[in-house]
């Protein structure tokens, strides 16, 4: 079966993030950008797909600038197939996001579709949720476990108390959590490989969507600071400030 | 303005963090309906009835929804929604589940766990995993909206008593059933709206170990958490984990076991009113947002602070 995975570019995980002084957003000028490591995942559970052999072909999506073919290329040494670049130097919010996936859904009826549950940027955690309903698929989100069995798969879900495994219909979505699994690093071999994979580029516009944000950002700020507090000598001292001076025992 | 908060539940009794959602629906304004759906929910929507500032209780009682599967449970709110001004639920994983599908069903954006409320249009929510805080206004009819628990104080789940009313409507979308659960068996309070938290990392060394904080956690009538360190070296389960990748939690006391503070961390507990770390790193960044700090062996320390209590 095919298997489609969306991934996004985002600011790299390890870097501090720096609110703008004039509280526009946050600084993204020279910083190392990367795949969304829930992407990562959702890459990496598909590569197994294939080598289990319930896979046959990988595609990979990406929307967003032309950087964004990095991301694809990644996702090509990691064992994709080839890669659809979306692109657009616009704000592109999730319904939109949906709209356009499922324009690529429609092109290439895949059988899964696998997505990270949320970017690390936007923290939004809806586009796999939107995918599913504007395709009528079912979906398995904050994957821990997918097993493909005939026409159906079953998810194991991440959720709040315990799992929940559900079954699904194919086709159908999924989005991964962080313990679905731990994903490889591409080997240079396969670097230099997949920069010979096919990577065809769309517009939204070719896809049929025209994108509507709905939500206006009117400003981003940094978070409140937390003062530091005391060092306190001893178990009994941290006993009695909690009792008598923070009242919290 | 009328808004309809999706109750979140499991059949019997009500979660207080619809008592959190409710909070915000009062700082939107208007009248404010609750929707419980489930299978044999009797007993949770009685529960919501008493909410205070509650009008209304709307109870869709069907196998369909008996497992919240977010296909079915979509259908119906979105059908139902249709006439609100606002539809509300939690941000918990049930909440993140089925509320973007409601909103591309409705052709709406869907604006993920708010903080605060500024005006009926206009929502305050962390993103960039807390380090950046964004004011976004939306143009949509219907604004659909998760509530993060931890922004809003909780209303009385007592002192309402809104009239029960019925929907017939059943909608199955055919896509999915529930297979199984496997679900934490616990005392304790649940993390996220527990009013005391104490967490291990990597400093416990093992899961075993995390005895020592549950101990202490009966003791105080808290909840045990994890950081990110110790769910990847398999010490605990994920569901025990605090910080961006996990659980966002805010309690009265927050106590830090052997946790170094990653950023990923910080993000899921700097909102709590007191946060204590015991560290044996005394250049542990945890101890910059400490309230109070104990430099010492935690193997040390937990046993003596659990003699103490």
């Amino acid at each position: 079966m095919k298997v489609l995975v969306a991934v996004k570019r985002v600011i790299d995980y390890n870097v501090k993030v720096r609110v703008k002084a004039d509280n526009t957003g946050v600084d993204l000028t020279n910083v190392k950008m990367a795949m969304n490591p829930f992407c990562e995942i959702a890459v990496e559970e598909a590569v197994r797909l294939k080598e289990k052999g319930v896979a046959t072909e990988i595609v990979v999506v990406s929307i967003g600038p032309k950087t964004s073919q990095e991301q694809i290329r990644t996702a090509l040494a990691l064992g994709a197939d080839r890669g659809i670049q979306i692109e657009t130097d616009e704000e592109v919010q999730s319904l939109d996001a949906a709209k356009l996936l499922k324009a690529v859904v429609d092109k290439e009826q895949p059988q899964l579709v696998i997505l990270g549950k949320q970017s690390i940027d936007s923290d939004n955690n809806q586009t796999g949720q939107m995918l599913a309903a504007l395709a009528g698929m079912g979906q398995g989100t904050f994957a821990s476990e997918v097993v493909v069995d005939g026409d159906k798969v079953n998810v194991t879900r991440e959720v709040d108390g315990g799992l929940v495994t559900v079954g699904l219909k194919l086709p159908a979505v999924v989005t991964t959590d962080l313990r679905l699994n731990e994903p490889r690093y591409a080997s240079l071999p396969n670097i230099m490989k997949a920069k010979k994979k096919p990577l065809e580029s769309v517009s939204p516009a070719d896809l049929g969507v025209t994108l509507s944000p709905r939500l206006t950002t009117l400003k981003v700020e940094e978070p409140p600071k937390r003062a530091g507090g005391i060092k306190v000598g001893s178990v009994s001292e941290l006993v009695e400030k909690l009792k008598n001076e923070a009242k919290v025992i | 303005m009328s808004i309809l908060v999706i109750a979140d539940h499991d059949n019997s009794t009500l979660k207080s963090a619809t008592l959190n959602v409710v909070a915000a629906a009062n700082a939107i304004g208007g009248e404010i309906v609750v929707l419980v759906a489930g299978e044999n929910c009797g007993a949770a929507a009685e529960a919501a009835s008493k909410v205070a500032g509650v009008s209304k209780v709307l109870v869709a009682d069907n196998a369909a929804y008996g497992h919240q599967l977010a296909e079915n449970l979509s259908l119906l709110v979105a059908d139902l929604g249709k006439g609100y001004s606002h539809i509300l639920s939690s941000a918990g994983t049930t909440g993140k589940d089925f509320m973007p599908r409601v909103a591309a069903l409705l052709d709406v954006a869907q604006i993920s766990d708010i903080i605060r409320v500024e005006s009926a249009d206009t929502f305050v929510r962390p993103f960039y995993a807390g380090n950046a805080i964004a004011t976004v206004k939306s143009s949509d009819a219907i604004k659909v909206i998760t509530v993060r628990s931890t922004g809003f104080d909780a209303v009385s789940a007592e002192g309402g008593s809104a009239a029960v009313e019925a929907v017939a409507e059943v909608k199955d979308a055919g896509v999915s059933s529930f297979v199984k659960a496997e679900m934490a068996k616990s005392d304790r309070p649940e993390l996220t709206s527990a009013s005391i938290v104490i967490s291990g990392g990597r400093g416990m060394q093992n899961g075993d170990n995390f005895k020592m904080l549950e101990a202490i956690a009966d003791k105080l009538g808290a909840a045990v958490g994890a950081s990110r360190a110790a769910v990847d070296a398999g010490f605990v389960p994920n569901d025990m984990q605090v910080g961006q990748t996990g659980k966002i939690v805010a309690p009265n006391l927050y106590i830090a076991v052997g946790i170094s503070g990653a950023i990923q961390h910080l993000a899921g507990m700097s909102g709590s009113k007191v946060i204590v770390a015991i560290n044996k790193d005394e250049e542990a960044p945890i101890f910059q947002v400490a309230d109070y700090g104990l430099v010492a062996d935690l193997f040390e320390a937990v046993p003596e602070l659990e003699k103490a209590l």
